[in-house]
C-alpha cells in the first residue's frame, strides 16, 4: 500500500448562525434580498442548510426553495431553485447570480404571484465558520478509511461538500488527496460523483467507505 | 401516590457518546481546547426552577469538564423585583405593562445592588434574560465580551418596556435568540442558539417498559388503544379546549384516548379556572385523562410521552416549545401548531406535522393513525433532528464556537 508524501489532515468546521436584519415577505422581496445579502448568507441558506438537515433525504435542498414552496406556495419556482446543485458552484458569487436569475425571471413572468404575501417571512441568516484541526492524519488508504469512519457529520460535510468553495475546484478534499498524493485517480472520480442530494450524510459516508474497501481489497 | 425524586447523579461528557457519537465529542473537545484558558461567567436570576436554570445546571459542568473555566452567578432581589421582571417578561411577549413608572427605578436599584456585589472579571460574560440586563453597566473599557442570552420572543414587545430595555441591550457585543422569528432589527449581532434538552435527565432518559406500564396503570390509561397526549400547563395559550375538540373529531374514526397532563403554576391565577373549563369540556368522557401533575413529575411526563401514539402541541402562542423537543427525542410523531419556535423543530412532513386549526390538527392525527409507517418515519427523523441540533452537547458547542469567533 503506497504512502503519501503529504498526509491527509482531518479538520472540522463548527458553524455559528447569525440572524441578519433582513427579511423577505414575498417573492419580490426575496429577489431584492438575494441581491443585498452577504455571501455568508448565501452559504447559510444553501451549503449549510444541506448539512443541517442531512438526515432528511426526501428532496430537501436549500432554504430558498423550501420557503418558496411552503410559505409562498409557488411550486414551479421552488423546483427550479431546488434543482441548483451546489456542487456545480465554485464561488458563492456565481450561485447568488443563478439564484437571483431564477427569481427575477419568475417575478417578471408572474408579477401578481410574486407580490403575494408569504405565510411566514424568510429570515436571512448567515454562517460564521470556525475551522479546527482534529489532530488526526492519514498517510495511506487504510488510515484514510479509518479517519473517515471516525469523522463527525460537520467534518465530513466540511471535507466533502464545502471544500469546493475553498478549493475552487469541482472536486473535494478526499478526491484531491487520493488523486494527488496516492495516484488513485479512478477512485477519486468515483467518490466525487456520489450524489449528496439523494442520501443522508451517513449514507454518502458509507458509500465513500465502500469505495475505499473495494480499492483496499483489490 | 407520588414517585420519589431520583438520586442526583453527576454525568460526564463521555456519557453523551451513546447519543451523539464519539466523533461529535472529539470535535467538541477540539473546539474547547482551542479556547484555552479563557474564562466564562453565566449570570441569571434563579438556581432552580425554570428552563434556564435547568439548562445551566448541565451546561456549566459540561463546559468546566471541557476545561472552559465557567462560573455561574445568580442575582438576588426582593419579591417586588421579581414581580416587576415577571411583568417585563409578559410585556416583552406582547402583553400590556400596567405597573407604575417608578418600577423601572426599582428594577435598576436591584441591579445596582447586584452589580456592587458581583465580580465581572471573566473574558466572556453571558447574561440570561431581562432580569440582570442592566449589569452591562459594570463593563469596564470594553475589556471583556458581554453577551445577552434572551430566551424570550422579542418580535412584538410592548413598546414602553422595550424602549426602556433596548439601550442596555445595545451595550452588549451580541444578543443570542432562540429562533430567527424572535429577532428584532438591532445594530448589534444577533446569534441563533436553540434551546436544548438533556437526554440523561429524568424527563428524557430511557425508561424500562415496566416503569412506563406502572405509570399508565397508576393513571388508569389503557395501553391497548391509541393514546394522544398533550403535555402542557393548563393555560389558554396552550389551547387545551382546542385539543379536546380535535380529539372529539378523531374519536369519530378511531377508538382512542386523550391525555392532557400538566400542572398549573402557583403564580398563575388563571390555571385553576382553565383546569375547570377543561374538566367541563371533557364532559365525563372516560377516555380523556386530565392529569394535574405536581412540579416534580419528570418521570411521569417521560413515561406518558413514551407511551403516547401521537404527541400534540396545539399552542396558540409558544416560546420554543421544549415539550415538542422532548417528544421528538422519544421518536414520537408530533402534530403541532406552527407558532413560536415549533416550526424550527417540526419541519412539516419531515419531522412531524404542522397544523393551523382544530380541524387541521384532527386531520393530521387521523392521517398518522392511519399510516403508522409514515408516523414512524417522522418520529425517527424528528429524533435525528433533536440529536443534531437540540441536545445539551450542541448547546455547549455553540457557546464555544461563539467565544472562538469573538476572539478572532
Amino acid at each position: 500500500m503506497n504512502e503519501a508524501a503529504h498526509p491527509f489532515q482531518f479538520e472540522t468546521a463548527s458553524y455559528l448562525t447569525r440572524i441578519c436584519n433582513q427579511r423577505a415577505s414575498n417573492v419580490r422581496a426575496l429577489r431584492a434580498g438575494l441581491k443585498r445579502c452577504s455571501a455568508a448568507s448565501i452559504f447559510y441558506h444553501t451549503f449549510h442548510s444541506l448539512g443541517r438537515l442531512h438526515f432528511i433525504p426526501q428532496g430537501f435542498s436549500n432554504d430558498f426553495a423550501e420557503w418558496v414552496l411552503k410559505s409562498c406556495n409557488q411550486p414551479r419556482l421552488a423546483e427550479q431553485l431546488a434543482s441548483l446543485d451546489i456542487r456545480e458552484y465554485l464561488s458563492l458569487t456565481r450561485l447568488r447570480a443563478d439564484l437571483w436569475g431564477l427569481v427575477n425571471s419568475y417575478c417578471l413572468e408572474n408579477p401578481r404571484e410574486a407580490r403575494q404575501p408569504a405565510f411566514e417571512p424568510l429570515y436571512f441568516c448567515e454562517s460564521i465558520e470556525v475551522e479546527v484541526p482534529l489532530g488526526k492524519q492519514a498517510r495511506n488508504l487504510k488510515e484514510f478509511r479509518e479517519g473517515i469512519t471516525g469523522l463527525s457529520h460537520a467534518a465530513f460535510h466540511f471535507h466533502f461538500i464545502t471544500s469546493r468553495l475553498r478549493l475552487r475546484l469541482r472536486s473535494n478534499d478526499f478526491s484531491l488527496w487520493l488523486a494527488g498524493e496516492l495516484g488513485r485517480e479512478s477512485l477519486a472520480r468515483r467518490i466525487n460523483r456520489l450524489d449528496i442530494y439523494t442520501a443522508t450524510l451517513d449514507g454518502v459516508r458509507q458509500q465513500v467507505i465502500d469505495q475505499l474497501d473495494l480499492e483496499i481489497g483489490a | 401516590m407520588t414517585t420519589a425524586p431520583a438520586e442526583p447523579r453527576l454525568h460526564s461528557v463521555n456519557d453523551y457518546a451513546v447519543f451523539v457519537g464519539e466523533a461529535e465529542l472529539a470535535e467538541l473537545r477540539a473546539l474547547a481546547a482551542r479556547l484555552g484558558s479563557h474564562s466564562v461567567q453565566m449570570v441569571n436570576s434563579t438556581a432552580v426552577g425554570g428552563g434556564v436554570a435547568e439548562m445551566l445546571n448541565r451546561l456549566v459542568p459540561i463546559l468546566n469538564e471541557l476545561a472552559v473555566r465557567t462560573r455561574w452567578d445568580i442575582i438576588t432581589g426582593g419579591n417586588d423585583f421579581f414581580e416587576i421582571t415577571k411583568a417585563f417578561h409578559n410585556a416583552l411577549h406582547g402583553g400590556s405593562y400596567d405597573l407604575p413608572e417608578d418600577t423601572f427605578q426599582t428594577y435598576l436599584a436591584y441591579n445596582a445592588q447586584n452589580q456592587a456585589r458581583l465580580q465581572f472579571d471573566s473574558e466572556f460574560v453571558v447574561i440570561h434574560d431581562p432580569q440582570p440586563l442592566p449589569l452591562v453597566a459594570a463593563r469596564e473599557n470594553r475589556k471583556n465580551r458581554w453577551l445577552w442570552r434572551c430566551h424570550i420572543d422579542l418580535s412584538q414587545p410592548n413598546e414602553k418596556v422595550w424602549s426602556f430595555l433596548e439601550p442596555f441591550v445595545l451595550q452588549y457585543d451580541g444578543a443570542i435568540l432562540s429562533s430567527p422569528s424572535f429577532s428584532r432589527q438591532l445594530r448589534i449581532p444577533q446569534y441563533l442558539f436553540y434551546p436544548c434538552i438533556d437526554p440523561l435527565s429524568e424527563k428524557n432518559r430511557d425508561l424500562e417498559p415496566e416503569v412506563v406500564d406502572a405509570v399508565l396503570e397508576r393513571f388508569q390509561i389503557d395501553r391497548t388503544r391509541p393514546i394522544l397526549t398533550q403535555i402542557s400547563r393548563f393555560d389558554r395559550l396552550k389551547d387545551p379546549l382546542g385539543v379536546i375538540r380535535a380529539y372529539q373529531i378523531v374519536k369519530r374514526y378511531f377508538d382512542c384516548q386523550l391525555v392532557l397532563a400538566g400542572g398549573s403554576a402557583p403564580d398563575d391565577p388563571e390555571g385553576g379556572a382553565v383546569l375547570e373549563e377543561v374538566k367541563a369540556a371533557v364532559d365525563g368522557d372516560a377516555s380523556v385523562h386530565v392529569l394535574d401533575l405536581p412540579p416534580w413529575s419528570a418521570l411521569e411526563i417521560n413515561a406518558l410521552q413514551r407511551a403516547s401514539t401521537i404527541v400534540i402541541q396545539k399552542s396558540l402562542r409558544e416560546g420554543f416549545g421544549l415539550t415538542v423537543t422532548e417528544a421528538l427525542w422519544k421518536k414520537k410523531p408530533v402534530v403541532a401548531s406552527a407558532v413560536g419556535g415549533i416550526p424550527s423543530q417540526v419541519i412539516h412532513k419531515h419531522t412531524g406535522m404542522l397544523a393551523h386549526s382544530v380541524e387541521g390538527t384532527a386531520f393530521q392525527v387521523r392521517y398518522l393513525l392511519s399510516n403508522p409507517a409514515i408516523a414512524a418515519r417522522l418520529g425517527q427523523q424528528g429524533h435525528e433532528h433533536v440529536r443534531e441540533h437540540f441536545l445539551i452537547t450542541s448547546n455547549a458547542k455553540r457557546y464555544v464556537t461563539l467565544f472562538l469567533s469573538l476572539l478572532r
